[in-house]
């Protein structure tokens, strides 16, 4: 494998890593506070819906990307309500949750357009991809400048915003007063209560935030990744960003690596299909279950233990 | 403390549930310029009007009422199990294997051989998360979630690479033999001078669905074993101080779950389409999520839920033939009711709960 097939391997890795990794975000900061979130794929299906046809109908991208964080956030509300205020199942929410998306997108897709359940081609209306200054000026210097002009420079504003997001991810929960608040409330919220602090406000801040993030991880897919969307085009990508937390253990800077990881094997199975080595054939569909078997591994304890914040889960219901 | 009669909690919190679900329902219709009124009017036109459209409901309550006892039996044992849609394609693979590999004589002892085989296969894939969830304590939500994902995996390439016959372009077993198929209710209940049911997929596996509910009633509700599953549901500590193995009701309902999500592979695989195909579940395994919730996890309540899907599936269907409504309303109304019945269950008791413990106060003052 030459440096070039390397390099066009790593940077689709990157395309495929940043709704993961920002449906990952979304989860951590929803799980810290103690929501667990299975409704990811269907919110970030709403978003990828909304964003594409918004974006179709005005014509201007960023419009777009504020109707995918503002669809993605009405799933998020709609959870508040459901595992907070109502102190329901947050698993069947979650699940509720994504059959609704699946559902609603495609009828109102259908009512739009009428092209079968998509939105139509958006083409030019969608986020560019950036050039980043001097990825022209040292393309011509040897294996340095590849790397820099091929797979850092050249992704749209999304990506570099979701990976911005992980610094900022690790700022907010482990230095700021907010987060410790967050992570508190995910383990023991009846301590946070009787610090005087509203469980109720933190948990429904963190589950916006899980919004917005999934909405950006949307509108990825619809307006940069994809000219568009079609039915279903989350493709159970929310599940592997469930899978990759696990894998992370609820960390930001894991979830990183743990989502570039992922994308890395879905970038591998789409470029080779079935990979020979050295005749023993691996089948394109081992490497599309591999983020799964992987994360049952990691789930099984085998690779250290993964613990979820403890009060992940519970409703908490306020002495009486 | 009683704080509701038995009779609301069973009867009328689901049904206002629905109502509300079949309202947002409608106002769907509405926003997409349909009448909610003749909507519904071709869907029970459709489904249940004529015996062809009864053979079809019956069939998708079939599947649903397999994979609603799964997702019940597992409730009762407090056991949230998401992965009906695996179990029931390892189930299905099961009946083809079965079906393909043995010459059976006649339908009868293949039924019987098939419906061991779906079982035994639902089991074994219930069974590893069950296995981590008994003895690692990896949740078992997530890990039935990724073995849905690697059960359809798996399935792809069992039917790209092995059971696909040679020179075939879909990926799709071979046909099973024809003594292997069951007999439909075209064929049971048609007489010489009128045809019932044509053309419709509902068969014998029916009546194994009913007899699964009655077998699961005397299991939960008869049975010293079920005595344990509802104890461990009701409450872990108090089953473990009682001298119950928390592992072993994990596995136990597990397997029992799995089996039943399987057997539904014995009416779609070998019932209906005679043939493994790809995605042969079709999503039922998630319905019985829906069905389990709306049913209240009894088996009675489960039937009554499988017959109402079954009528929207195939009223959903006439809808997409008749009218510009996609077949997806039926996930929406799915969605819909799963979130009313699951998720904001408390949205519907609470206010209830007060308006009782109101007429009780002024009763007794």
């Amino acid at each position: 494998m030459d440096l070039n097939t390397l390099l066009q391997v790593l940077d689709s890795t990157v395309r495929l890593g940043t709704p993961l990794l920002l449906m990952c975000l979304a989860g951590l900061f929803s799980e810290r506070a103690g929501i667990v979130d299975i409704g990811l794929e269907g919110k970030a299906l709403v978003a990828a819906f909304f964003s594409a046809s918004i974006a179709y109908t005005t014509g201007l991208v960023w419009i777009g990307l504020l109707a995918g964080i503002a669809a993605s956030m009405v799933l998020s509300m709609i959870h508040g309500i459901a595992s907070i205020t109502f102190r329901g199942n947050q698993l069947i929410s979650g699940v509720a949750l994504n059959f609704l998306a699946s559902g609603l997108t495609v009828l109102i897709a259908q009512d739009w357009f009428g092209q079968g359940g998509r939105t139509p081609s958006l083409g030019d209306v969608r986020f560019p991809a950036l050039t980043l200054p001097f990825a022209d000026a040292l393309r011509s210097v040897p294996v340095i400048g590849p790397i820099y002009y091929d797979l850092i420079s050249g992704h749209s504003i999304l990506v570099y915003v979701a990976f911005l997001c992980v610094p900022l991810t690790w700022w907010v929960l482990y230095r700021t007063r907010f987060g410790l608040r967050l992570r508190a409330v995910g383990e023991n919220p009846a301590a946070v209560d009787t610090a005087g602090i509203s469980v109720v406000r933190l948990r429904f801040s963190a589950i916006v935030i899980a919004g917005v993030l999934c909405g950006l991880a949307g509108s990825y897919l619809a307006t940069a990744l994809q000219a568009g969307f079609v039915k279903e085009m989350t493709a159970g990508r929310g599940y592997i960003a469930l899978a990759a937390l696990i894998f992370a253990k609820w960390r930001p800077w894991y979830a990183l690596s743990a989502t570039m990881l992922f994308g890395l094997l879905q970038a591998v199975a789409l470029r080779y299909q079935n990979i020979d080595l050295g005749g023993v054939v691996i089948p394109v569909q081992f490497m599309n279950a591999l983020p799964y078997i992987l994360t049952i591994v990691i789930l099984a304890g085998f690779v250290g233990a993964a613990n979820p914040p403890r009060a992940g889960g519970d409703p908490y219901v306020k002495e009486r | 403390m009683d704080r509701m009669p038995a009779w609301a909690d069973v009867v009328l919190i689901p049904l206002i549930s629905l109502v509300l679900a079949a309202i947002l329902s409608a106002l769907a219709i509405l926003a997409i310029g349909e009448s909610p009124a003749e909507a519904f009017y071709l869907m029970v036109d459709g489904a249940l009007m004529r015996s062809s459209g009864w053979g079809y409901t019956l069939y998708y309550a079939t599947n649903f009422i397999f994979t609603g006892l799964a997702v019940s039996v597992a409730f009762h044992a407090k056991l949230f199990n998401i992965g009906g849609e695996g179990q029931a394609a390892l189930g299905s693979l099961g009946v083809a294997l079965v079906c393909l590999y043995i010459p059976w004589p006649h339908w009868s002892l293949a039924l019987l051989g098939s419906a061991v085989g779906a079982a035994a296969f639902g089991a074994l894939w219930a069974l590893i998360p069950a296995y981590l969830q008994a003895k690692r304590g990896s949740h078992i939500v997530i890990t039935t979630i990724m073995f849905n994902f690697i059960a359809a995996a798996l399935l792809n390439y069992l039917l790209v690479n092995v059971l696909r016959p040679v020179g075939a372009m879909e990926p799709a077993s071979a046909s099973f033999a024809a003594a292997t198929h069951l007999p439909t209710f075209q064929s049971m209940f048609s007489s010489e001078g009128s045809t019932l049911f044509r053309g419709s997929p509902a068969n014998i596996s029916f009546f194994i669905a009913l007899i699964a509910c009655v077998f699961v009633w005397l299991l939960i509700w008869r049975s010293k074993l079920g005595y344990e599953i509802r104890s461990q549901g009701f409450s872990e500590s108090g089953a473990k101080y009682a001298g119950i193995s928390p592992s072993r009701i994990i596995i136990i309902a597990m397997l029992i779950s799995g089996a039943l999500s399987g057997m539904m592979g014995v009416n779609a695989t070998q019932g209906a389409a005679e043939r493994l195909i790809l995605n042969s579940a079709e999503g039922a395994g998630f319905i019985g999520i829906a069905v389990a919730l709306m049913g209240r996890n009894h088996p009675f309540g489960v039937l009554l839920a499988s017959l109402l899907f079954g009528f929207l599936y195939q009223g959903g269907a006439e809808l997409a033939m008749w009218t510009s409504i996609p077949r997806e309303l039926i996930i929406v109304i799915q969605a819909l009711v799963i979130l009313f019945t699951g998720a904001l269950d408390n949205m519907v008791r609470w206010p209830l709960e007060s308006l009782f413990a109101g007429l009780r106060r002024r009763k007794e003052g």
